[in-house]
């Protein structure tokens, strides 16, 4: 049951293996060059497994000790995850004693897997699941790996690595609008952050977008739901 | 380094701490044995769509659309990431390709 579960998940992480390694081997060269080996790499990997805020981990391990603003900082950046957990709390309702683990590895890139993956008939539903989020984090440790160690074997360019992440969330956003009905959703999350972007600024925006997002789908909730059930 | 080693482990625990209480805060507050109220079930099905607009637009919010290069490649390394994956629904071909041509583009070109 559970090999087939993890034979079934694989091909569905394929995406994710490839946007994973790239950045985490973006984040290990980064990490690498200032001055923390693999085992550091693989302890926040492991523990942290947070993308983009890993990259500002890094900052904040070079500047002097502060650790409330390291707390206050992470919540901001990883507030977004917030959303990911509502949008998973039914999915989520059976899971027993997987539960814990996929709140904690609930990423950016987990998330929009599973919210645009199903199991197929024959498989279990709960180990597809598990086994979508535990390769997704094998990945992002071996990236983070082969990135430190890579960098310090040899020395390379590695400028504008960190695209793969962009390139990873576009792909899934072309993916959910061939597949949606309805593309109010989408078109909202572009234009409110958008704005907010230029309101606020770059250090500031996303609680404003993610309030703005919030506040506008509530608003539009008997039209979307309608239109969803039509 | 400017952190003991003590410091630096420290920190980490801290950010995977805080991390970890964004991830799980929403299980807290609407436990598995509640139904969950229909507005936030409401919001489950619709916010996927949103959110992915959203951290598209956070990969860009370093870009400067006033100075060189006016968000240039990133915007042409987008174009051929959207193409390429309508085109071919390739992963490695979108993604990698992507990457590869904005690696170029802001390594040589810009």
């Amino acid at each position: 049951m559970k090999r087939n579960a993890l034979k079934t998940a694989f091909p569905y992480t394929l995406p994710v293996l490839m946007g994973y390694l790239f950045l985490g081997i973006a984040f290990g060269v980064l990490l690498h060059s200032k001055g923390f080996n693999a085992a550091w790499a693989f302890m926040m990997s492991l523990l942290i497994y947070a993308g983009s805020m890993q990259f500002v981990a890094i900052n904040l391990l070079v500047s002097p000790f502060q650790l409330a603003a390291a707390f206050f900082i992470t919540l901001m950046v990883n507030a977004r995850h917030l959303f990911y957990g509502l949008s998973m709390l039914d999915r989520f309702k059976a899971l027993g004693k997987l539960k814990p683990y996929m709140m904690f590895s609930l990423t950016d890139e987990t998330f929009s897997l599973l919210s645009s993956v199903k199991a197929p008939d024959h498989v279990n539903p709960k180990w597809f699941m598990f086994f979508i989020a535990l390769l997704n984090q094998g990945y992002w440790i071996a990236g983070s790996l082969i990135g430190n160690i890579a960098g310090s074997l040899i020395s390379f360019n590695s400028t504008g690595i960190d695209f793969a992440m962009t390139a990873l969330f576009i792909v899934i956003f072309v993916e959910q609008w061939e597949q949606a009905k309805n593309h109010v959703p989408a078109m909202l999350g572009i234009v409110i952050t958008a704005l907010c972007l230029i309101l606020f600024g770059a250090d500031r925006f996303i609680l404003f977008a993610m309030a703005g997002i919030l506040v506008s789908l509530s608003l539009l909730r008997g039209k979307l739901h309608a239109k969803e059930s039509e | 380094m400017v952190l003991s080693t003590t410091e630096a482990a420290l920190t980490i625990l801290v950010i995977a701490a805080a991390t970890l209480l964004t991830r799980v805060l929403p299980f807290l507050v609407f436990p598995a044995h509640k139904k969950t109220p229909d507005f936030v079930a409401y919001l489950g099905k619709v916010l996927p769509f949103a959110i992915i607009g959203m951290l598209i637009v956070y990969c860009f919010k370093s870009v400067s659309p006033s100075a060189w290069p006016y968000g240039i490649p990133e915007l042409l390394a987008s174009l051929f990431v959207i193409a390429v994956h309508k085109w071919k629904h390739n992963l490695l071909l979108s993604i990698g390709g992507g990457t590869i041509l904005y690696m170029i583009m802001v390594q040589y070109l810009f």
